[in-house]
């Protein structure tokens, strides 16, 4: 069950967040990576709330939102689940890795599975090219994976 | 300002220190070709077609933004130039919906012109194309981004000149797509449907929604009783369609073109324009002596009031409620006109020309109908009525002048200048200084309400009474006076505000004039003095004046801000939620 992020609490947060930097140059970077941190993504209602209290146009908002990778539109899962699609990591076999954690997690790359436990990524190099293929869940690291290495991987979550 | 010395193709010019390689290269009549720049709105150097070679610069530098100096050389015509300038304009059109021949800005689009000048024979990339949104939702506007060369004047001139921001670069590489946030329609954004998004387009990414067919159906319906009216911009801008200089008025060949074209009977949008400034005049008047809500401001630009809806609310007392004049003309033709003349108004099909594109989305409010009938059945911006007049293959520049139909096309010099800013509020004070005053004034003509200055000010005392006026332009300009406003700083009787900067004749739905034109001429200036122009060679200059809007007082409605003409001619507004 996902829970509801968008509750009075973090909108709090939020505005702490807002008013601490309402005055500076450039104030929306950080007011989006306290965001991010506070909801875990950063969904129309949040940069609305933004928007009206830095006067800043939504859209400009969305631009940038949609532009840095470190912000997402959707809460991501409990566990996101990132795997190399470098170059070593590719020419090693990362794409049927990752078609098998798409079918067993039941979510598409760049999603989230409906249970809100995972969340599934293509990564750029994360420069582990030594163990490649590798994936990271949260902060674990698994590397020189073959395609039967990952029921068990996932089962762990 | 300093001036410097730099030699650009090996002509020495002298130039202001602070110009840009670009300015300098137009001061010494070398061409530099230009996309995404765009004077004041967009001067970014994105587009890498300007590039030229400068002495010691290694790589080839943008003009539009590289600062002269001192003893520069500039090379703009070399093999590097040349081919760096191509490449780029191949790259861009590799990834261009290159349906030139059926687009809505073929032979008015920048990127065409370029390909031309460049000698631009084949696009040798080929290979993805980046995945395309076409929105043609809202009333007024149409975002194809098939089109889009991502070059941001769209962008600049909705955030910095209006001060709004619905459309922004998003997503980000290939991906890239100009749009209003999370690809909303620009039905569900904050849009005004100004159009400054369309008049800044190099290209067809944005345009108007067309309504050219529904017009000529109704010309062609034997049924219909069709009435055309123009507004007063549209003179001032149609005939650089047929090859006129910026700033000439074409009025009677307007009016021979669409008599030609099949209406059954042309009026002038000024006549409502003088109706307007009756109705809104006194009721200047009547909110002055009776202490109702000040400043009034005006309500003719419906760009601002959706602005105002979205924006500022708190405002919307303010307003007048006056219909804007196309408005009023609509409801004075399916009532007055149609009574006077014996026709079932039923079967009026009332089109109004329009330098606007926010008239398009006007004319579908709810409100503005009487008895379920709405006041107006269509909008066609300038560009629009161009097309119909090519359409039609009438040689334009071979018409005879002729005169609107005198039922409803006697105007005054008060009603012309509405398409320029301060026009309205130089109209309306024409007509209220007499009343104040109880007798006829000879000096009418209101100096300090005109030009392009973003926010004007002035006061004029008549019968004894101080009025403090502003004038606003453009809506990012709107904010500002409003602010001020706000917060007690700036006191007024009467604030004339339009959407666009300049006025109607700048409006959205105005021929395209090239960014490189723009460069040099104001056309704001050069289409005002059209109808500054038209207002002195008028036999009356005052509204109040015009003898059809006596009659029309006498005979039908009494008396300005009657019951009647509440009914017929006034509207109210709605706040509205942004997103």
């Amino acid at each position: 069950m996902v829970k509801n992020i968008l509750n009075e609490e973090n909108f709090e947060k939020l505005q702490a967040a807002i008013n601490e930097n309402r005055n500076k140059k450039g104030a929306l970077m950080p007011v989006l990576h306290e965001a991010q941190k506070i909801f875990g993504c950063i969904p129309l209602e949040v940069q609305k709330r933004i928007s009206e209290e830095l006067s800043v146009p939504l859209s400009e908002i969305y631009g940038v939102v949609t532009f840095y990778s470190q912000f997402t539109l959707e809460s991501r899962g409990e566990f996101v689940i990132g795997v190399c699609l470098g170059t070593a990591c590719y020419v090693k076999g990362a794409q049927p890795i990752i078609d098998k954690i798409s079918e067993l997690t039941g979510t598409k790359v760049g999603k989230t599975s409906a249970d809100g436990k995972f969340t599934l990524e293509a990564t750029r190099c994360i420069g582990a090219c030594g163990l490649a293929p590798v994936l990271t869940v949260n902060e674990d690291v698994y590397g020189r994976l073959v395609v039967a290495d990952i029921p068990e991987i996932v089962k762990k979550y | 300002m300093d001036k410097i010395t730099l030699t650009i193709d090996n002509i020495k010019v002298e130039v202001p220190s602070n110009y840009t390689v670009l300015e300098a290269a137009k001061t010494a009549g070398v061409d530099v070709p230009t996309l995404c720049y765009m004077k004041k709105v967009n001067e970014i150097g994105a587009c890498r077609v300007c590039v030229v070679e400068v002495e010691g610069n290694r790589n080839l530098q943008a003009s539009c933004v590289f600062p002269v100096a001192e003893g520069m050389v500039v090379k703009t015509n070399t093999k590097k130039v040349r081919e760096a300038r191509k490449a780029t304009v191949e790259l861009i059109l590799s990834n261009h919906n290159r349906e030139c021949l059926t687009c809505a800005r073929n032979k008015s689009c920048e990127l065409q012109s370029l390909s031309e000048e460049l000698n631009i024979s084949s696009v040798p990339f080929v290979g993805e194309r980046t995945e395309t949104t076409i929105d043609q939702e809202s009333p007024s506007i149409v975002r194809d981004s098939s089109k889009c060369i991502l070059c941001g004047r769209c962008v600049n001139v909705c955030k910095n000149v209006q001060g709004i921001g619905i459309l922004d670069f998003t997503n980000r590489g290939f991906e890239t797509e100009v749009s209003p946030a999370f690809g909303k329609s620009m039905k569900d954004a904050p849009c005004i449907y100004c159009g400054q998004c369309i008049v800044a387009c190099p290209v067809a990414a944005l345009r108007e929604k067309e309504d050219i067919e529904r017009v000529w159906d109704a010309i062609e319906d034997k049924d219909l009783h069709v009435v055309v009216q123009t507004a007063p911009a549209v003179r001032a801008a149609l005939g650089e369609e047929f090859g006129h200089p910026i700033g000439t008025r074409v009025t009677g060949k307007m009016v021979a073109a669409l008599k030609r074209l099949g209406f059954d009977k042309v009026f002038d949008t000024n006549y409502a324009a003088d109706l307007t400034i009756m109705e809104e005049g006194h009721e200047l008047l009547h909110r002055i002596q009776e202490g109702g809500v000040l400043p009034l401001i005006t309500s003719c630009s419906p760009g601002w009031v959706r602005y105002c809806e979205f924006n500022y609310p708190e405002f919307l007392p303010n307003l007048s409620s006056c219909k804007s004049p196309h408005q009023m003309m609509g409801a004075v033709v399916k009532s007055y006109y149609a009574e006077k003349h014996n026709i079932d108004p039923k079967k009026i099909f009332v089109v109004s020309v329009m330098p606007c594109t926010s008239k398009k989305s006007e004319s579908a409010r709810p409100e503005l109908a009487v008895k379920g009938m709405k006041d107006v059945d269509a909008v066609l911006t300038t560009r629009e009525l161009a097309k119909m007049i090519k359409q039609a293959r009438i040689d334009f520049n071979r018409l005879e002048d002729a005169e609107f139909d005198p039922a409803l096309g006697h105007y005054t010099g008060a009603g012309v200048i509405f398409g320029a800013t301060g026009g309205v509020m130089e109209a309306a004070l024409r007509t209220v200084a007499e009343v104040l005053e109880g007798k006829s004034i000879e000096a009418i003509d209101y100096h300090m309400v005109r030009g392009v200055e973003g926010i004007k000010e002035a006061e004029v005392t008549v019968g004894g009474k101080t009025i403090k006026l502003a004038v606003a332009h453009g809506t990012a300009m709107a904010a500002k006076l409003l602010d001020m406003i706000k917060s007690g700083e700036k006191q007024y009787h009467f604030v004339e505000i339009m959407g666009c900067s300049g006025g109607c004749v700048t409006g959205g739905g105005q021929p395209h004039v090239p960014a490189k034109v723009k460069m040099d001429c104001d056309i704001r200036i050069e289409r005002a003095k059209a109808l500054y122009e038209e207002d002195t060679q008028m036999q009356y200059r005052k509204s109040h004046e015009n003898p059809l809007i006596k009659e029309i007082y006498d005979n039908f409605l009494g008396k300005p801000n009657s019951h009647k003409a509440h009914e017929l001619l006034h509207t109210h507004y709605t706040a509205r939620d942004k997103y």
